[in-house]
């Protein structure tokens, strides 16, 4: 099992979505987040007064998946989130040791 | 080549805008030798009928009579001026502030709306349009507690309309005035000293310049007062009204000090939309404002309400035209900047300019302010936290000069009166040019009275309550620390 933590443009969160249901991901956790990259942030002018923004917003996703599907949803996240322009953002992948069902106490692959 | 291109595009942009300017000028010059056409007096029509279309004395038959189209127009007037500060500039200013401050904002302004009006009902009304001192500098006694304010008219100032209308009309001004000063000390200085400054203020500085203005025994009203010393002429109140609250605003920002963190942290509006709506209300209220000024719905109201609309237009969109040209962006608060800035300066020419004196002032409070908001605040880092002097004083004094320039009999024919003009010597100043020395010396006498009225004033609250909050109220917010209350529970 492995923990996926994408964060991506926001705007693209409904094709992400979709790409990963249509690999057979039917779960995920949802945040808005904000940060910067290599993206850096953006200049907001009010009258005389300057200020620069750093941290831009963006979604974070995370899914817990079966090892099979690790490498489908990777991919799905990847093609529903690419721009080509620089912020598109970044996938990480984590080991995943246990996963718990509260309501059926099923453990493992079962609970995924 | 993109480069030049921009550039090209750039020059011919600018080149339009002077194109555009020179040729108002023309069109102003052509216009200059027509003969002063004043409205018409109604010919050959009953006498009272006469004098209630021409807005004159009706004559013994109806002595103590309010006409109900000018009354009626003047308590709507006045219903608009009060929708100016609540909520107009309470919403204005408190979008441009940041969210924990948005409140005090509010609070400030209501707290203002009543103080001064237990103060007018008290003494305010009197000190500005009694007569009873006979001084050019201060009114009278005869109306304290507002005796003897009924709805008849008080024929000094308006023979149409009822005395309790026009005071609760002119209450109207002397609420926004001060209030205007919170622009420049938002977000740092505590409730209560807010309050006795404002008291302090009011008695020191716009009773009298208010009478002075204004009032029937007035020093600089040129319009109404034969024995004015200086016949200067101020419509709906650039000097008493923008200048004395944005020139004190700077002073009193200045003893104030900057905002902890001014120039390090981030101090955005939190609202532009908030920002947005309080300026749609504050347009709409100035026609109130401007038009009520004429003290009655005849022809000189309809050309107030003309050089408004066409000068607050105007202004708004070279403002954001600027902004689009100079750095890219058009934003929506350099439009509601430039739509306030031309309310201001046609404010003391509104009801003595042509439409083209309107287009010109028009342009011109779409740049100078402008400048004054972005390059003099920024060359002399002082904290005028949202920007109550590079609008409301830098608009205020170049409307007041331009009044001088641009002011035409043809459009008000009180400008050349026989009974007052005539006397102090306004109609020689108008016809012949040189009414912008007057202009000058009302300036001079408003800037003197605010400057070092707000210096004394300002260093008397500082000994009795102490100005500002502590650092850590500050940096919590005066909506909490002040008033127990948050704007926004999400």
């Amino acid at each position: 099992m492995k923990l996926i933590i994408a964060i991506i443009k926001p705007f693209k969160l409904d094709e992400v979505k979709e790409a990963l249901n249509k690999v057979g991901v039917d779960g995920m956790t949802v945040t808005e987040v904000k940060g910067f990259g290599r993206q850096k942030g953006h200049t907001e002018i009010y009258r005389g007064s300057e200020y620069t923004v750093d941290f831009l917003p963006k979604v974070k996703l995370e899914i817990a998946v079966t090892d099979e599907l690790v490498k489908p949803a990777i991919a799905a996240i990847a093609a529903g989130a690419k721009t080509g322009k620089i912020g598109d953002g970044k996938i990480f992948v984590l080991p995943l040791e246990d996963v718990l069902r509260i309501r059926t106490d099923e453990h493992g692959d079962a609970a995924v | 080549m993109k480069i030049q291109f921009q550039h090209l595009t750039r020059s011919l942009k600018i080149s339009g805008i002077f194109a555009l300017l020179g040729m108002f000028v023309l069109v102003h010059a052509e216009d200059a030798p027509a003969p002063a056409a004043a409205p018409a007096p109604v010919p050959a029509v009953d006498g009272a009928f006469a004098a209630y279309a021409n807005n004159t004395d009706p004559g013994a038959g109806l002595a103590g009579v309010a006409g109900p189209g000018h009354n009626g127009f003047m308590m709507i007037c006045a219903a608009l001026v009060l929708f100016m500060t609540l909520p107009g500039l309470a919403l204005f200013y408190g979008g441009l502030v940041r969210k924990k401050n948005v409140l005090s904002v509010l609070a400030q302004c209501l707290g203002i709306t009543g103080l001064v009006t237990i103060m007018w009902w008290a003494f305010g009304y009197s000190l500005v349009f009694g007569t009873s001192y006979g001084s050019p500098y201060i009114g009278g006694s005869e109306f304290f507690l507002l005796k003897g304010v009924t709805s008849a008219p008080n024929t000094n100032y308006a023979y149409w309309i009822s005395q309790n209308v026009f005071s609760m009309y002119q209450l109207m001004f002397a609420i926004i005035t001060p209030a205007l000063i919170v622009g420049a000390i938002a977000e740092r200085m505590k409730f209560s000293a807010i309050l006795l400054f404002v008291t302090l203020w009011m008695l020191v500085v716009y009773f009298p310049l208010a009478h002075m203005v204004w009032g029937a025994t007035g020093l600089m009203n040129g319009v109404w007062n034969a024995d004015a010393a200086i016949p200067a002429i101020d419509f709906a109140g650039g000097t008493v009204v923008h200048m004395s609250s944005g020139w004190s605003a700077l002073v009193l920002c200045l003893i104030l000090g900057p905002r902890l963190g001014f120039g390090k942290e981030k101090m955005a509006p939190h609202s532009l939309v908030l920002c947005m709506v309080g300026t749609g209300m504050l347009y709409v209220g100035w026609y109130g404002f401007n038009a009520g000024s004429a003290l009655a719905a005849d022809g000189v109201a309809a050309n107030a309400f003309m050089t408004t609309t066409l000068a607050a237009s105007t202004a708004g969109f070279v403002w954001g035209m600027i902004e689009k040209i100079t750095r890219g962006h058009a934003s929506v608060l350099g439009f509601c900047s430039g739509i306030v800035a031309g309310l201001v300066v046609i404010t003391p020419a509104t009801g003595f300019v042509d439409s083209t004196g309107a287009m010109i002032i028009g342009v011109l409070a779409g740049v100078v302010p402008y400048l004054a908001c972005t390059k003099l605040k920024s060359i002399f880092k002082y904290d005028d936290a949202l920007d109550t002097f590079g609008v409301h004083a830098v608009g205020g004094t170049l409307g007041a000069l331009l009044t001088g320039f641009l002011a035409t009999a043809s459009v008000n024919s009180n400008l050349v009166s026989d009974g007052y003009a005539k006397k102090n010597g306004l109609a020689a100043l108008v016809t012949d040019g040189g009414l912008w020395v007057a202009q000058l010396k009302a300036i001079g006498i408003t800037l003197v009275l605010s400057i070092v009225g707000t210096i004394i004033l300002a260093y008397i609250v500082k000994a009795v309550v102490g100005l500002r909050p502590t650092p850590e109220a500050e940096q919590q917010g005066l909506d909490i620390t002040d008033h127990s209350e948050e704007g926004y529970i999400l």
